[in-house]
């Protein structure tokens, strides 16, 4: 059979290249050049799937990115496995393998197809009205529209290809290389502007390329001649570059779009190796040329949807660039001219037209006389109502259409096909000019939507412009792109055109048939198998809006995102409710056009590269001893260091244990560091935090917290005053940017007169935090010079030093209750310090400790952490803080929210302790907190916020806000959990050491 | 994603800045002075225009300034950008 269906004669067909390919199982052959679709076709295979809701087969219909039925999964079983590929754009190669989607246990064998018998009681909303109760039938259904629905498997091992992203500026972007195109990148590139021009198929030229009839010509030379001697030139233009096989995925504002460049999935498998298979380029154009052409509209009629059935223009692709036959006996159904071209096609390859069926009574146009002259019967004024065969379509039966082609008169007549070619007149592809913004008006001689309003600097030329006829065409191109670019030459002198087609169409949006529409299967949406009936039956619902009736009828909602069916939805629609087209609008293009790859979207970023990660100058000091790690903001920070086998628990006990009885060790080199120099400095720190700064000497620290305008905790740290005009501000690890962020904003917006200068250093300094009641003497040996006595060096003050000749800022501050030190050392000296401070500890157990213990530690006495303790819902009066608001200042970010009728409420949620009743349990973090169980429902009074068991105190502790919690100290509560209520009660937040006789014990 | 003109270093991509709310909101020199309704105002009340909005926007990933854009929120034009403090030169 397939013998007969491949002519060889198509240059851009390889015949001495032969590939094979497995679709279904079964091997077949085609040649290099194919698309997966054109192989099959030429094959004798139309059935490649089955429709989403009745399971209807369903055939090859066009030859390109509007294609409906034929998306199958492609590389079956691999890490490569991709589903809702369209056949129609596959490049074959060498070991392809593919296979129906959506049929199972096999395309031609479907047991979904039941549902087609089932139809009448599958209407509109089907779905919607029935499966939604009674409820607990769900269970039912799902098994049984799980079963036979689904669009493909997804992969589920990773992806083994590499993708990449690249930005793209250029001057003008054209988009579409058909005739316009070419045209319109020459005119650019010769103009002396940086041109990039794209199309999403494998060669140049669009559908002119392959456009070798007596009936198109350019300067007295075929059209396609003369297209390929405008390629040839421009592919010489220094200024122009040109990427095939890209295509446009969104067209976003500014002149920016995104587009998907293919590289390898043309080739073997064995041939990608290494190779980038897709780049997603982020183009920025000064000016945007939209040359994306129109798409064939298919016709509305009974029983439109049967393998065989084909878009007209697809039949002349497939025969003039494949030189593949998609049927013997073929029959043409056509309202416009187009038809005649693909007649043409067959003609001159001696395929047999049994006919050619013309809604229009009259046709007055060359080609069609020469159709006529090669004794093709045309059926003129003539309709399609219903079509016969199961897997392929056998026959036609046809009959007059009334005058004003609402109804079918006469007799029925019955003609053998095996393929029928339909048209429809096309539709310009609108996509991506409405995606950047762009308003479309409504053209009533020829019923299109084109570009109207421009919301950027682009146009749009060619039939995506309303441009059908090929005189239009070039002449608009020239004048426009002239206009646009805003160029004297255009670098074509005449260009003469001869066209044996005419404009003339007669829309019908829906046709009829001798059957009532309640028994006609006309669809508008082959995917979703949404029909006209089904389109009248939302507005007779009372539906009016297109984007409802679409989403109700589930038309234009397939992966073909409605390029073929839209138009007639709009149509019948407003035939139907009696409104004129364009007042319902369009439905909204999304991007992506064309689907996305997930690879292409993410790009490198995968793997270790899918975030950005932060390591402090000591990171491989941990990595090397062992350290479990934790994602705080974008910084990798040591966890915990588990010994032998210790799990994380034992660790943090162990660890807590050693920095209270002997020496902790911590890397804090995450914490945000802000320089803040000038002679304002001391009134800036005076506005942002709430206690007082101008008395602070040089030489000492302060406890700072922050609030937002709203009197919300935001951020808290330590600061010291370096010098007169000189501080350094530390933050919370995660809080880092966003405190500088703000501190620049009020300086920039709110008080540009104060001398004030901010810069981060948080990178620039490691910190090491050495605590304990021997802290003292290891940071003696490791900063010799220093003096240490408290009457020198007392809690909370600074001293510049020295430590191998190496500058440092050495602060008394502790987070933990202890005596402790944080060395500050020029980042790339982090390590060797952190090693000395080792060595020099050895004798006395010094015991690094991770962030865990370091939340423990804190917790022991009641330190709150930002972010954890707090939701950006307390105050610090909530957070019984009170000694840290000062009173005496007039303002500070956050005062005057402090005394809001909200904040001064007496049940605010309020920080507490929590001790449990067992002094083993531990408390979830997280946990609700209630008092009474037997009350319903029951009144949530506040969460866990943090919660250990402390080695030190050798009993649980737990830190939580609670409703008025400040004046229920002592109170019993309960925690209730999935199998126990835990009693606690509430305690003072500080569990040890209230007196802080740890932090000033003379050592 | 638009290309906004940062007066500081010229042209740059939206993914450099960050938006930050309606522009031309003074900070009460006296917020004491103010009853909760008027505090509450300036916290909490932001116009959300369909239409000409003057917004505050930083080049957070490059000079780190502050400015003020005006632009239309129906269709994303950007009319003009202008430094703190300066009045806004359209209307
Ligand atoms: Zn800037």
């Amino acid at each position: 059979m397939s013998n007969n269906l491949r002519f060889k004669t198509s240059k851009f067909i390889d015949e001495t290249y032969r590939v094979s390919f497995k679709f279904n199982n079964k091997t077949y052959f085609g040649f290099k050049g194919d698309t997966l679709a054109s192989a099959l076709l030429a094959n004798g295979i139309h059935l490649v799937g089955r429709s989403f809701k009745y399971h209807r087969p369903r055939g090859i219909m066009t030859s390109g990115s509007e294609e409906p039925n034929a998306i199958i999964q492609l590389h079956d079983n691999s890490s490569r496995t991709e589903p809702n590929v369209r056949a129609t754009e596959v490049e074959i190669y060498e070991g392809l393998v593919a296979s129906s989607q959506n049929c199972w246990p096999s395309v031609n064998f479907d047991i979904g197809g039941i549902n087609n018998l089932l139809s009448p009681i599958l209407p509109a909303g089907f779905y919607y009205k029935t499966f939604m109760w009674p409820a607990s039938f769900w269970e039912k259904y799902e098994y049984f529209i799980r079963k036979s629905a689904g669009l493909g498997k997804s992969p589920k091992v990773a992806d083994p290809d590499i993708y990449e992203h690249k930005y793209i500026h250029c001057d003008v972007l054209v988009i579409g290389a058909g005739i316009s195109g070419i045209m319109a990148a020459k005119m650019a590139a010769k103009n002396g502007f940086k041109t990039l021009l794209v199309d999403e198929k494998s060669y140049l030229g669009g559908s002119s390329i392959y456009d070798n009839s007596e009936f198109s010509k350019i300067n007295n030379q075929i059209t396609s001649s003369w297209l390929e001697k405008e390629i040839n030139e421009i592919s010489k233009l220094e200024n122009l570059e040109i990427k095939i096989r890209t295509s446009v995925a969104a067209f976003h504002g500014y002149n920016f779009l995104l587009a998907r460049e293919n590289l390898t999935d043309h080739l073997p498998i064995n041939q990608r190796e290494n190779k980038v298979r897709q780049r997603l380029l982020k183009i920025r154009a000064k000016k945007v040329i939209t040359a994306t052409g129109s798409i064939e509209r298919p016709l509305i009629f009974h029983n439109n949807d049967r393998p065989g059935i084909m878009l007209s223009s697809a039949i002349k692709r497939y025969i003039d660039l494949y030189g593949v036959a998609c049927g013997e006996n073929n029959i043409l159904f056509t309202n416009n001219d187009t038809a005649y071209e693909t007649a043409m096609s067959l003609i001159q390859r001696g395929i047999k037209i049994n006919a050619i069926i013309d809604n229009r009574e009259q046709i007055d146009s060359k080609i069609s006389y020469e159709v006529e002259k090669n004794n093709i019967k045309i059926y003129k004024g003539y309709t399609v109502v219903d079509t016969y065969g199961y897997r392929r379509i056998n026959k036609i039966s046809i009959m007059k259409l009334s005058k004003d082609g609402q109804t079918v008169i006469g007799d029925k007549t019955k003609l053998n096909c095996d393929c029928l070619g339909v048209s429809g007149g096309w539709t310009p592809a609108v996509h991506l000019f409405t995606q950047s913004g762009g308003k479309l008006k409504f053209r009533e001689e020829d019923q299109v939507f084109i570009p109207n309003v421009y919301p950027s600097d682009q146009i749009s030329i060619g039939s995506c412009n309303g441009d059908f006829g090929l005189e239009e065409i070039i002449k608009n191109t020239l004048s426009s792109i002239k206009k646009f670019l805003d160029i004297d030459n255009s670098e074509y002198k005449t260009v003469e055109t001869i066209s044996g087609l005419n404009q003339s169409k007669r829309n019908i949006w829906l046709l009829p048939s001798d059957k009532s529409i309640g028994k006609t299967k006309s669809f508008v949406d082959y995917q979703n198998d949404a029909t006209a009936k089904d389109i009248k039956l939302a507005l007779r619902e009372g539906f009016r809006s297109i984007e409802h009736v679409k989403r109700y009828t589930t038309t234009g909602m397939g992966t073909d995102q409605g390029k073929l069916g839209n138009m007639h939805a709009l149509g019948i629609i407003s035939e139907t409710a009696g409104t004129k087209m364009g007042e319902h609008g369009t439905t909204t293009f999304r991007p992506p056009y064309t689907p996305l790859t997930f690879g292409t979207i993410v790009g490198r970023n995968v793997g270790e590269f899918f975030d950005i990660f932060r390591r402090t100058p000591i990171h491989d000091w941990h990595v090397a001893n062992n350290a479990e790690f934790e994602n705080v903001g974008q910084w990798k920070r040591a966890w915990y260091y588990p010994k032998d086998n210790e799990n994380m628990h034992q660790a943090v006990q162990r660890e807590s244990k050693a920095a209270r009885d002997s020496a902790g060790i911590l890397d804090a080199s995450t914490l945000g560091k802000i320089d803040i120099q000038g002679t304002d400095a001391s009134e800036f720190l005076n506005r942002v935090y709430t206690n007082a700064w101008s008395k602070l000497a040089i030489g000492k620290c302060r406890y700072g917290l922050m609030l937002n305008e709203d009197g919300m905790v935001y951020d808290d740290g330590v600061t010291t005053r370096l010098g007169e005009n000189h501080y350094i501000m530390t933050t919370t690890t995660g809080g880092a940017a966003n405190v500088l962020g703000k501190l620049e904003d009020y300086l920039q917006t709110e008080w540009p007169e104060l001398d004030v200068y901010l810069s981060s250093v948080t990178d620039h300094f490691a910190t090491i935090s050495v605590c304990g009641p021997n802290s003292k003497k290891i940071v003696s040996k490791v900063v010799p010079d220093l003096d240490l006595s408290d009457e020198k060096f007392p809690h909370m003050s600074f001293k510049n030093s020295k430590i191998d000749n190496i500058k440092c800022r050495i602060m008394r501050i502790s987070f933990t209750g202890e005596h402790s030190y944080e060395i500050n050392i020029q980042a790339n000296f982090g390590k060797s310090v952190w090693e000395k401070c080792m060595e020099a500890g050895k004798d006395f157990n010094i015991t690094p400790y991770g962030t865990e213990t370091m939340h423990l530690l804190r917790a022991e006495k009641g330190f709150i952490i930002v972010g954890q303790d707090t939701d950006a819902t307390l105050t610090p009066i909530d957070l019984q803080m009170d000694w840290i608001v000062s009173k005496k200042k007039y303002d500070f970010i956050g005062k005057r929210s402090l005394y809001r009728s909200d904040t001064i409420r007496e049940d605010r949620k309020q920080l507490v302790g929590l001790l449990t009743e067992n002094p083993e349990e531990v408390l979830e973090e997280g946990a609700q907190i209630v008092a009474d169980i037997k009350k319903s429902p029951i009144e949530m009074l506040g969460h866990v916020t943090s919660s250990y068991y402390s080695p030190n105190l050798k009993k649980s502790i737990a830190l939580g806000v609670v409703k008025g919690g400040k004046n229920m100290l002592g109170q019993k509560l309960i925690i209730p959990m999935e199998n126990k209520n835990i009693n606690v009660t509430v305690a003072d937040p500080v569990f040890l050491d209230k007196e802080g006789e740890r932090l000033n014990a003379k050592l | 994603m638009f290309l906004i003109n940062c007066p500081f270093c010229g042209e740059r991509e939206q993914s450099e800045f960050k938006a930050g709310g309606e522009a031309h909101i003074v900070r009460p020199k006296q917020p004491t002075e103010l009853s909760d309704d008027e505090w509450a105002e300036y916290l909490f009340m932001r116009k959300n225009i369909k239409g000409v909005q003057f917004e505050r926007w930083n080049h957070v990933h490059g000079c780190r300034k502050w400015f003020n854009m005006v632009r239309d929120t129906s269709n994303d034009q950007i009319k003009a950008v202008y430094k703190m403090g300066e009045k806004p030169p359209v209307k």
